[in-house]
């Protein structure tokens, strides 16, 4: 029996699909059998993050109308083995499926799959009370902004509300200089105001935005720190104990050789 | 076996329920949290008269009575007071308390049937009751709490506090972080910093006076609002 772990944060464009994409992609990595759903409907993403667009043959809600088998939506990745997609529909509208119908789907891949990765659209209204209906957890993503801290925490009270206590936060898009100068809502601040435990930071970084536009998650790229970040996080939800990436951007005595030999 | 007969013999305190210490300006008595109150009355007592004598003997010294946990009555002070001035060198300067004064004040409030709510209030979640409240957590940005009567924050007060919503004027909000988006005192409504001005840390309370909102310090509750 897998684990339905919704990526969710009540702002809009603040990182969860590509996240979700990151974060599916590095549990494959790690050896285990992943589905990610898109729940999105009509404003479908995770499919153009992770370069399958043109793969999807049904859908989510060809799912939920019986118009397919769940096998027959699911896209496998081109990546990895034991990646997958469920696309949502970008032709319906997020009140033409319910709840209960979800969560009947995701209870259907939790059996055979080990984590379902589910992308939670923007707001807080039907489409939110879709993605979480079926989740064992939460995972609740912030920028260090401050209105981007507030909806985690209105996201965070309809979560427990909801019983799906202590969701676990990742804070996004963090630039370390800005916070050393005090412009931005520093770590300690954020996890104080939303009192939930912190699974991972991730670092602004460019090849993120390059890698959601050419398909590839940016997690596949080992050498880019956010790269570092989102593999940190899958270890974490696989309960390994790994460290917070340190935000300091010092390089490392085998850098500095390697830049003085050119090779860096 | 021998040993213990003599031990039974000689009933002297064995535990240190009372320690004197010497410091720069005078004596500190740092009395135990775990004991009865007169285990520590008999320990001061025989500490004045056997093993301490040399230390209390000559010219006045002041002492600081560090009182940890324990909260006495008034009739528990007079005793203590009285014991010590038994020695006439010793001068009772000052009688220190672990419990701060917001702690104290609502061990008074939950006496006076509050309601008492634990967790967060966070934003877009609010909390009203008709009764004072007690909230043993924090208030978030966007956050509400409200009551007909009191609003105590045990915790951070970031979000939107309301006393005395049904028009009591007397109502007061107090917090042990007081950095509130809005405060309501009846219908007025105030908001930081333009109407007032934020400090150090301290805890405080907002309390309405001829119209106005005003924050103070915590420790001038029982004056501002001696009926509390």
């Amino acid at each position: 029996m897998g684990e339905a772990i919704v990526i969710t944060s009540g702002k809009g464009g603040v990182g969860k699909t590509t996240t979700s994409a990151n974060i599916g992609t590095a549990l494959a990595i790690q050896g285990k059998k992943v589905v990610m759903v898109d729940t999105d409907i009509g404003l479908r993403n995770l499919d153009v993050v992770m370069g399958l667009e043109n793969r999807i043959i049904y859908n989510l809600v060809d799912v939920i109308e019986g118009k397919c088998r769940l096998n027959q939506a699911l896209i496998k990745d081109k990546r990895c083995e034991e990646l997958y997609l469920l696309a949502a529909a970008q032709t319906k509208d997020k009140d033409d499926v319910t709840p209960d119908r979800i969560k009947l789907i995701i209870d259907e891949l939790k059996l055979t799959h080990d984590f379902v990765i589910i992308d939670c659209p923007a707001g807080i209204e039907q489409g939110f009370r879709n993605a979480i209906s079926g989740a064992d957890r939460a995972i609740v993503v912030t920028t260090p902004e401050t209105a981007a801290v507030r909806d985690a925490d209105r996201i965070v009270g309809l979560l427990e509300k909801q019983n799906i206590p202590s969701p676990s936060l990742i804070v996004n898009r963090i630039r370390p200089h800005l916070i050393k100068n005090g412009d931005m809502l520093d770590i300690d601040e954020i996890c104080n105001i939303l009192g939930i435990d912190l699974l991972g930071i991730v670092p602004d970084d460019d090849n993120v935005i390059k890698a959601a536009n050419s398909g590839e998650p940016a997690v596949l790229n080992v050498k880019t720190r956010s790269a570092i970040a989102y593999r940190n996080i899958a270890r974490r939800i696989l309960g390994d104990n790994v460290p917070l990436l340190s935000l300091e951007e010092k390089p490392t005595f085998g850098k500095r050789v390697k830049k003085f030999l050119g090779l860096g | 076996m021998t040993g213990e007969i003599v031990k039974e013999v000689q009933p002297e305190p064995v535990k240190h329920h009372v320690v004197i210490k010497g410091v720069k300006d005078g004596l500190i008595f740092q009395f135990s949290d775990h004991c009865e109150w007169q285990e520590i009355l008999d320990e001061l007592v025989y500490k004045f008269e056997n093993t301490h004598q040399k230390l209390l003997s000559g010219t006045s010294i002041p002492v600081t009575i560090k009182m940890g946990e324990r909260v006495i009555s008034d009739e528990q002070r007079e005793e203590l007071l009285k014991t010590i001035a038994t020695n006439e060198n010793l001068v009772v300067r000052a009688i220190e308390n672990n419990i701060t004064q917001l702690e104290l004040h609502i061990n008074e409030v939950m006496l006076s049937n509050a309601k008492i709510i634990r967790g967060t209030i966070r934003s877009g979640q609010v909390e009203h009751h008709k009764t004072n409240v007690l909230l043993i957590g924090d208030v978030n940005p966007g956050g509400t709490i409200s009551s007909d009567g009191d609003v105590y924050v045990l915790g951070s007060m970031r979000g939107i506090a309301h006393a005395g919503v049904s028009g009591n004027e007397m109502a007061i909000i107090a917090a042990s972080h007081l950095r509130p988006t809005q405060l309501r005192i009846a219908n007025m409504i105030s908001r930081p910093p333009d109407e007032w001005s934020v400090e150090d840390v301290h805890m405080e309370f907002a309390f309405l006076q001829e119209g106005q909102m005003n924050i103070e310090k915590i420790q001038l509750l029982k004056r501002l609002r001696p009926d509390r």
